[in-house]
């Protein structure tokens, strides 16, 4: 398979349909203004959603390229974009683009370097679900938005406004609800999961709420249709997709690669494991811990599932052999706890009770596997019960830490010394600013 | 004449762990160990829609209902 | 028959009062989270909606006999809006204004569910004002009355057992609480 990365001096061969979203990057190694945008994609075609039908058309287009979002949930984009288009009144399209996960960084990277190519796709979903206004959510101070701001002015007045909106720098502040709740009140927190913005979102009127990387997907399946777009990726996760590789590799940084490349390539393309891996966190922080059949695992929402993952958000970070991952995973889980909202019962307590197991279990012997048993218990109960995914993400971390370091686990409850200990982590978390309790 | 089968649901922000739906419905609601219920999917069954019906009047936050089944 | 009537009022007076001050009390103490196995939760819920509706019947009994007694001539009117009446303008405009907000609490309190979380607890926060007043009105209007041994020990009772109870509230620690306020808003 065709690996197509975008490290600078490392852009080897680029088919058109492999290096897709980074593609004017690949070449120019700037940020893509729009005379640039349009030379390399070519202005979006006007006439070919227009009318009455137009609209039902690019969904369906949509449809049938089996476009999945790239937010983290994987969700069929035709299905929510086909959803606000029933709803009634006037509709609202909200474009993620905080990445509020510290383990990714290409939403920035994608705005930063094709800003024209994630508002080509804001107008095209606000046309396809008939929004009158747009709405770009980013992190407060991010460095993308000079960049977009400059591509809004050069791009003068849009069919639809697009006004961007800065969200606080929390990691629950992204999730949807959390966004709507933003723009309606100005309160980063999350709602509840029901009724879902594409029926009740800002201003209480349906709302689209998609990633950044995402839209750009839809830009490019609008203009060259849904074969093309088909023709790189696999069957249940077709097209590209940004991934940002972190931890023990050579190259840390964001690329563009087809889904369904198995994580070992992945790594490969970010220059090779630096030291030898033992297992790779995926998904993001909330993510999912993978062992040695990792090298084998194809990053696709299939492929996850088969090796009892989830896709979540493109990000892969590989923890060197000598590392530990249960203190690792603690130190995630710290971080985890201290950024609930504190709004929710199992997350408030939980996420901290689990957070405190996972540490106990790092740096205490634990002969009777008692706090084993005890966190295992607790991950039982959580899951499901907070009003946003946030729990479950931190649960589904640290069920699979249990499984793929079960000899740590073993070798720490023997009273065995951490491994860990004196060194660096390799987790993207800030260090914890004295425990909040 | 069927009915559509009913299920109790918690909605997690409101819910400040009153404890009470546990003291008036305990066949189907038991307590985390921080205080908030944990409730299982299955519908409600017939011989419970009372007490139920009692639970979820006597939330103090309003947190509890019951909800028809999709 | 005059003489009946009146201490009809009087009594169902001083008897809507005790019941007022109780299911104040325990409202408090049900939003103070106390609970032991002999009064589950439930139970004080129960006790505390039973005895307001008691309350209510109560206050029936004193309105409808005050107004039936020709002495002071009340109308239907002073019930309801405060401060019009001839006799004892003031005092008696304390007892309509603890009839408006009784209604209002008992009648939110039986609506809950239909008007929402919010709503019901900004009224029937309202029931810590409602005591004092209707305590008040009492107190004002009792006149010789008051100033008997055994009622003024009654009234020190009430204010006794509803201080108890709302510092009590307002001291417990409730871990849900504390930890909604621990957390981050922005
Ligand atoms: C005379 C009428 C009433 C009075 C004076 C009254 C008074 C009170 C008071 C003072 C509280 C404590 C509030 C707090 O400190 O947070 C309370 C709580 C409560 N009352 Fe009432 N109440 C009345 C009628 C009712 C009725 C008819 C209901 C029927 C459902 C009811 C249900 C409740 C509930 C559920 C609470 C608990 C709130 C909590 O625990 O957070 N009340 N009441
Ligand atoms: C929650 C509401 C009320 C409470 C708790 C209450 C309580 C009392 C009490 C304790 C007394 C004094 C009895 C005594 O010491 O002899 C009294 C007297 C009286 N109340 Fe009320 N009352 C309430 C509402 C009303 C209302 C709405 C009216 C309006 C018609 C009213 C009319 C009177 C009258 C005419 C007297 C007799 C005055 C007297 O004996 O000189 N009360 N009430
Ligand atoms: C705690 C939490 C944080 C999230 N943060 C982000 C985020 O930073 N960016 C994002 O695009 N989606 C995030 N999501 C997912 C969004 O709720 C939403 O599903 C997504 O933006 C939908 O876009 P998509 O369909 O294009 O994937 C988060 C979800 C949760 C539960
Ligand atoms: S589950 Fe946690 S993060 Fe999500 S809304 Fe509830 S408290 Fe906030």
């Amino acid at each position: 398979m065709d690996i197509v990365s975008a490290t600078a001096g490392d852009a080897t061969t680029t088919t058109p349909y492999r290096m897709r979203l980074l593609a004017g990057w690949a070449d120019t190694g700037t940020t893509a203004g729009l005379a640039e945008h349009h030379r390399r994609y070519a202005p979006l075609p006007p006439a070919a959603f227009a009318g009455r039908g137009g609209p039902a058309r690019l969904i369906g287009l949509v449809e049938s390229s089996g476009l999945r979002g790239r937010g983290g949930g994987g969700f069929p984009t035709a299905r929510k974009l086909a959803a606000v288009a029933a709803g009634r009144g006037p509709r609202t399209v909200v474009a993620n683009g905080c990445e509020g996960d510290p383990a990714g960084a290409k939403d920035r990277v994608l705005m930063e370097l094709a800003p024209h190519l994630v508002i080509d796709g804001i107008l095209l979903a606000a046309h396809a679900v008939g929004a009158a206004e747009a709405v770009l959510c980013v992190h407060e101070d991010s460095s993308a938005i000079p960049v977009l701001a400059a591509a809004l002015r050069e791009r003068g007045a849009t069919r639809t406004p697009i006004r961007i909106v800065e969200v606080t720098r929390r990691y629950v502040a992204s999730e949807e609800t959390a966004l709507v709740s933003v723009l309606d009140r100005g309160d980063a927190r999350p709602r509840g999961r029901f009724p879902r913005p594409t029926e009740r979102g800002v201003r209480s009127r349906p709302t689209l709420v998609d990633n950044v990387e995402t839209l750009a997907h839809l830009a490019l399946i609008a203009r060259y249709g849904d074969a093309w777009f088909r023709a790189a990726g696999t069957d249940d996760s077709p097209g590209t997709t940004l991934v940002t590789v972190g931890g023990a590799v050579n190259d840390p940084g964001v690329y563009e690669i087809e889904l369904g490349l198995p994580i070992g390539a992945i790594l490969q393309v970010a220059g090779g494991p630096l030291v030898p891996v033992q297992a790779v966190l995926l998904g993001g922080l909330g993510g999912t811990w993978l062992g040695p059949e990792f090298v084998r695992t194809p990053l696709s929402h299939a492929g996850c599932r088969t090796a009892g993952a989830a896709l979540g958000i493109a990000a892969v970070i590989a923890l060197p052999a000598a590392a530990c991952g249960i203190a690792e995973t603690a130190r995630v889980l710290r971080f985890l706890a201290d950024e609930s909202a504190g709004q929710c019962g199992p997350c408030m307590f939980g996420l901290p009770a689990i957070a405190d197991d996972m540490d106990e279990l790092a740096l205490m012997p634990d002969h009777a596997g008692r706090v084993a048993a005890r966190l295992r218990s607790r991950l039982a109960v959580i899951p499901g019960r907070g009003a946003c995914a946030h729990p479950d993400g931190a649960v589904r971390l640290a069920a699979s830490a249990l499984h793929v370091f079960a000899d740590d686990v073993a070798g720490h409850a023997e009273g065995g010394p951490c491994r860990w200990v004196g060194q660096p982590s390799w987790m993207p978390v800030p260090a914890p600013a004295g425990r909040r309790r | 004449m069927s009915r559509t089968p009913l299920r109790l649901r918690v909605e997690p922000i409101t819910c400040h762990a009153h404890g009470i739906c546990r003291e008036l419905l305990p066949e189907l609601i038991r307590l985390d160990e921080w205080g908030y219920p944990v409730l299982d999917d299955h519908p409600v069954p017939a011989a419970l829609l009372a007490p139920a019906r009692v639970a979820v009047r006597s939330c103090p936050s309003l947190a509890l209902r019951l909800d028809r089944m999709a | 028959m005059g003489q009946s009537l009146w201490f009809a009022s009087r009594g169902t007076g001083l008897v809507t009062a005790l019941l007022l001050t109780a299911t104040t009390v325990l409202g408090a103490i049900h939003a103070g989270r106390v609970t032991s196995a002999r009064w589950p939760r439930f139970t004080l819920h129960a006790v505390h909606r039973n005895l307001s509706l008691l309350t209510l019947v109560f206050l029936a009994v004193h309105v409808a006999s005050a107004i039936i007694d020709p002495y002071a001539g009340i109308a239907w009117l002073d019930v309801v809006v405060p401060f019009v009446s001839t006799y004892h303008p003031f005092w008696l405009g304390m007892g309509a204004v603890a009839f408006d907000l009784i209604l209002a609490v008992v009648v939110t309190s039986l609506l809950r569910r239909r008007i929402g979380l919010w709503w019901w607890r900004a009224v029937h926060l309202s029931a810590y004002a409602l005591w004092p007043v209707a305590m008040l009105h009492g107190v004002g209007i009792g006149g010789a009355d008051t100033r008997l041994g055994w009622v003024l020990a009654l009234y020190l009772a009430c204010a006794a057992a509803v201080l108890v109870a709302v510092v009590r509230r307002l001291l417990v620690r409730d871990p849900d609480r504390d930890a909604r306020r621990r957390a981050w808003t922005s």
